[in-house]
């Protein structure tokens, strides 16, 4: 299970890689191995805003369906094309080409309350 | 018991090798205070022979085909069913199979379902359907339901000339869901008016729903209310309560209907006091995900062979929970299979000649009956199999003066239609010979004037 | 021993690779009467695709596809929460008699007094047996029924003014039905824990006054009896709420405890689990559902009574409507009403008892070998887990070769609450030697899984077709025959 350093995590199992005020978000290693399979991965609309800890897409596996959480409130600046017709993606390559949305952040002080690569750790050995 | 195969001595075994004593300590779970104190007020347990001269005994208190003429329809109709039908469907691993979870077991019933999806996208002429739904009504309640989540919006135009119970229906699912259900009359000619839905349709508006046929047995302008509707942004819903109808009539998916919604019921099941029957289920597959029901899927396995599975599950109760499109659990398995026999019989050609009868039949019956003194046909538009009558006699005692000839003449349409309570809605089949249509006019004349 | 062994069995195409035009499976008269062309532009041209097969073609073609399926008929069916027990056959019998299965339901009621007195009867024993003061046999299935009951409660509550009780308590042992049934009923579903029953604790943290109704199970699907369940009821009582039961586990206190009488308001009846109508392949079920007397006006309707000698259809003004077109799946109820009056009271009471010896039975020779996570005395069912099998085997691959060694699977990966859980439900129809049978093949398998575990992870071999490619299947659907 990968936990790369340089980037940082939501309690939702959402990675979130910073660039100043444009964010990059997709699910972990641990999400992806969670869910199995992707077969279908619903995204937002260019443009569209998002809300912090408000469900922006959602993220299905043969067995299981699960939301995926905005780290940041903004507006979603790209999303990633590729994944609606190869959603193993995100199997396959979670924290590169499997990437979901990039957020123009409208506060940056919200980064400061997500976790780093222990903490997100961490959290995973309580809530397991 | 013959059902319960244990013998004291087997009883007395498995006790030792659990370790209790007696029967009673395997219930020590449950507290006292919660335990029935008194057997069961039940009748006696009956013996098979005399449980089946019973059955007989109520089933002779009912009128049948045997013992009446019936132009009964009105969502459940009388149609020919041909032997092999029931023969197959009673297969013992058809229907005593469970649903088809463990697919590698179920291939049988999954590639039949796959059939029956394959059928009713031919017969509604739209790209996707699922493994079936409880009954027609049910099934168009749930397409309201998908038009409310696909458009966001929450009022529905639900025509007065469909079903009443199916209307019934989709008043009660959507209750307490705060949606708004806005009736549209019918015209003159028994359409559903199209001035009035104009009217009425705004950017409110999640659907329209209309039958088609309509429960006068008419047939709408699909195609007309698809542009009304969807030029608002609303979805068109058809409900098709006659399945027959589709053998002939357009497909509600090539007049442009966004959902069809229907009962199987003439696909082989017996009308059966109302029940089981079959709803099937029908959109665009770019609509996939916000249908309900159970869908089978085309898969391979792991030696590359042809398969079949449940998919796309995710969508329903046991994975999505509150948050799934339906709470269905069920489908209507084995009527759906019957439907599945019925139609790769009668086929492409069986299911047309039936339809073509159909027509001709009720054409027949309406043009005697027009003829009759004191009895009139007020809606002019293309009908299939069903057609309203009106009577200048109280409708009571006409109806009465049938029945005491044997014949069950047709629905009062009074409690459903307050401005139609001298009529009747007559359905007549590839079931009814000409002879049998010739007495319903006599019976008639006799005593309509 | 494995009782499951390969035998030929013939591959078949689909209906529609089959159809060679001109080729017909039917018989229909010629038309008596004069012909009559609706007009062209309301015609369609010919159904593309449609299969045109002769009698023979679907005959065999059914047939074949019969034999690759696996019926309670066949064997053994341990699914938990199902009650898959055996079919009657007087019961297919009974359904088909003429003068019940050619009855249409718009039949004027004083001509249908057999059919209305079958249906008021069954719904009178449905109460007797379970303790509620009315049932309406309305519903097509289990979900439907459930549906309808929490039609039912949101009735009453508006009844009584408390529209602003807008949650429903369910706790996590619950089936998925419950919490989506809650959601069509305009609830929000308020997820509550359980350690292994329900304690009265817990429910008291959230009943709160936003609370409308608590939604259980009993004997829940650990296949417990929820020991404080009179506690509860009377607990949400006096906080203003109702109590929903899911019946699907009823076949675990027939003549030995009734719902009705613990407390409980509202509850589903699956009488193609409980009362041996056949499983379908997927329906026609049946749930009718029952009510204590304050809710009896809201019933889904309308539903027969009695008038003196007489039967007929009545509605209440309260009734929260219909659900279906016509009065419920008949031809299901004709098989459950025969099934009753077959067992009688002593023969309900001996069937649950023997469904509780034959879980009891099969827990007795599995917990050595498979993992028990619940040590209270369970009645008709019993949940193991995966927990201490050998060599990363799971639940999927145990299911996966038992069906090589001839048996359906047992439910699988449910309750949520246990991880890789192995739900068995046995039911009262199965002898000691099919048991025995069953619980050598589980055993051998847990043994395979520590010698010999590709047997378990390629399983099954014997079918018609291996493991399939689920993933497949929902990433690029195919969900209909194309040219």
């Amino acid at each position: 299970m990968e936990f790369p350093e340089e980037l940082k995590y939501t309690e939702e199992h959402e990675w979130v890689q910073v660039e100043g005020d444009l964010v990059i978000v997709g699910i972990t290693d641990f999400a992806q191995d969670a869910l199995g399979d992707v077969v279908f991965v619903e995204l937002p609309e260019v443009g569209s805003e998002v809300a912090a800890g408000k469900a922006f897409g959602v993220v299905e596996s043969v067995k299981a369906v699960s939301d995926i959480y905005a780290p940041v409130s903004g507006v979603v600046e790209e999303i990633n094309e590729e994944l609606p017709d190869a959603p193993e993606i995100i199997n396959t390559s979670p924290y590169g080409d499997g990437w979901m949305i990039k957020i123009r952040v409208s506060d940056t002080k919200e980064l400061e309350g997500l976790m780093d690569a222990t903490e997100y750790q961490a959290h995973i050995a309580e809530e397991h | 018991m013959r059902y319960i195969p244990h013998t004291t001595g087997d009883v007395v075994q498995m006790l030792e090798r659990i370790g209790v004593g007696s029967l009673e300590e395997l219930f020590t779970g449950i507290p006292a205070s919660a335990r029935l104190k008194r057997p069961l007020d039940l009748p006696p347990a009956v013996a098979e022979g005399e449980l089946l001269r019973e059955l007989k005994a109520l089933a002779a208190r009912n009128a049948t085909p045997s013992s009446h003429l019936s132009f009964l329809g009105g969502g459940a109709y009388q149609h020919f069913i041909p032997a092999a039908v029931d023969l197959l469907i009673s297969r013992s691993e058809f229907y005593t199979a469970y649903t088809p979870y463990q697919p590698e077991i179920s291939q049988g019933t999954l590639q039949a379902i796959f059939e029956f999806q394959t059928l009713v996208c031919q017969l509604t002429g739209m790209e996707v359907a699922n493994a079936s739904m409880y009954d027609g009504a049910s099934a168009c309640a749930e397409a309201a339901l998908m038009s409310v989540r696909l458009t966001r919006r929450r009022k529905l135009l639900v025509s007065r000339a469909l079903n009443p119970r199916w209307r019934a229906v989709i008043a009660t699912y959507c209750r307490y869901l705060d949606l708004e259900l806005v009736e549209v009359g019918f015209s003159a000619d028994g359409r559903t008016d199209l001035d009035e839905l104009r009217g009425k349709l705004d950017s409110q508006a999640a659907a329209v729903i209309v039958g088609y046929p309509n429960y006068f047995g008419i047939v709408e302008d699909l195609c007309a209310l698809a542009g009304l509707a969807q030029g608002a942004g609303a979805k068109l819903v058809a409900g098709v309560a006659e399945g027959v109808a589709l053998g002939l009539l357009k497909s509600p998916g090539e007049l442009g209907a966004d959902i069809v919604a229907g009962e199987g019921q003439s696909f082989g099941l017996p009308v059966a006091f109302g029940g089981p029957y079959v709803g099937f289920f029908a959109a665009r597959m770019k609509d996939v995900r916000a249908m309900p029901g159970r869908l089978v899927g085309e898969t391979v396995d792991r030696d590359g062979k042809r398969g079949f599975v449940l998919t796309l599950s995710t969508r329903e109760q046991h994975i999505r929970r509150e948050k799934a499109t339906s709470n269905i659990c069920s489908n209507q398995g084995l009527c759906a299979l019957t439907a599945t026999v019925f139609l790769s019989l009668l086929g492409k050609e069986g299911l047309r000649e039936m339809a073509v009868q159909n027509v001709a039949k009720a054409a027949y019956a309406r043009e005697l009956l027009a003829k009759i003194p004191g009895l009139s046909l007020p809606f002019a538009a293309p009908a299939f199999n069903e057609f309203v009558v009106r009577s200048q006699k109280p409708l009571g005692e006409v109806l009465a003066g049938l029945e005491a000839q044997g014949i069950l003449g047709g629905i009062p349409l009074g409690a459903d239609y307050p401005e139609l309570a001298d009529a009747f809605l007559v359905c007549v089949t590839e079931q009814h010979r000409r002879a049998d249509i010739e007495v319903l006019a006599t019976s008639l004349a006799g005593g309509a004037s | 021993m494995i009782v499951g062994t390969s035998g030929l069995v013939l591959n078949e195409k689909l209906l529609f690779e089959h159809s060679d035009p001109g080729r017909k499976g039917y018989s229909l008269p010629q038309l008596d009467v004069p012909a009559v062309q609706l007009p062209g532009e309301l015609c369609r041209a010919e159904i593309k695709g449609f299969p045109e097969l002769s009698e023979v073609d679907v005959v065999r073609h059914f047939t074949r596809l019969s034999t690759w399926n696996y019926g309670v008929d066949s064997g053994f069916y341990p699914l938990g929460s199902c009650t898959m027990k055996y079919n009657p056959k007087v019961n297919e019998v009974a359904c088909r008699l003429p003068g019940l299965v050619d009855v249409h339901p718009a039949t004027p009621g004083h001509l249908a007094q057999g059919t209305l007195a079958l249906l008021f009867q069954l719904q009178e024993m449905l109460a007797e047996i379970s303790g509620f003061a009315a049932v309406s046999v309305q519903p097509a299935a289990g979900a439907h029924g459930e549906l309808a009951g929490m039609l039912v409660i949101r009735a009453w509550h508006e009844a009584q003014g408390n529209t602003r009780r807008t949650k429903v308590l369910i706790p996590d042992t619950a089936h998925g039905t419950n919490p989506a049934t809650a959601a069509l009923a305009g609830y929000e579903v308020v997820p509550i824990a359980s350690e292994g029953v329900l304690t009265l604790a817990e429910v008291e943290a959230h009943m709160t006054s936003d609370v409308a109704a608590l939604m259980v199970t009993n004997p829940n699907t650990l296949g417990l009896f929820e020991t404080n369940i009179e506690a509860i009821c009377a607990l949400v009582h006096e906080r203003g709420g109702l109590v929903y039961c899911d019946g699907a586990n009823l076949n675990a206190l027939l003549g030995i405890a009734r719902p009705g009488d613990l407390g409980i308001d509202v509850m589903h009846f699956n009488l193609h689990k409980t009362f041996a109508t056949p499983h379908g392949g997927g329906g026609p079920g049946s749930g009718p559902v029952g009510v204590s007397a304050a809710l009896v006006p809201f019933l889904p309707g309308p539903m027969a009574v009695r008038d003196g000698d007489a039967y007929r259809f009545a509605g209440t003004a309260e009734s929260v409507g219909r659900l279906l077109a016509f009065h419920g799946n008949f031809g299901v109820m004709v098989r459950a009403f025969a099934y009753i009056r077959s067992m009688g009271a002593a023969g309900l009471r001996h069937a649950t008892e023997m469904a509780v010896l034959n879980a009891n039975y099969v827990r007795a020779r599995l917990e050595g070998a498979y993992h028990l996570p619940y040590a209270d005395r369970s009645l008709h069912e019993v949940v193991f887990s995966d927990r201490d099998l050998a060599n990363d085997c799971h639940t999927l691959d145990v299911a996966k070769r038992l069906i090589d060694y001839g048996y359906h699977p047992p439910t699988v990966y449910f309750p949520l609450v246990v991880k890789g859980a192995i739900m068995i439900e046995p039911t009262e129809t199965e002898s000691q030697e099919t048991l025995d049978e069953f619980c050598d093949a589980m055993l051998a398998i847990a043994s395979e899984a520590e010698s010999a575990p590709e047997l378990l992870k390629n399983a099954p071999v014997r079918t018609r077709t291996r493991r399939l490619d689920e993933t497949a299947a929902a990433r690029q659907p195919r969900l209909r025959w194309e040219e």
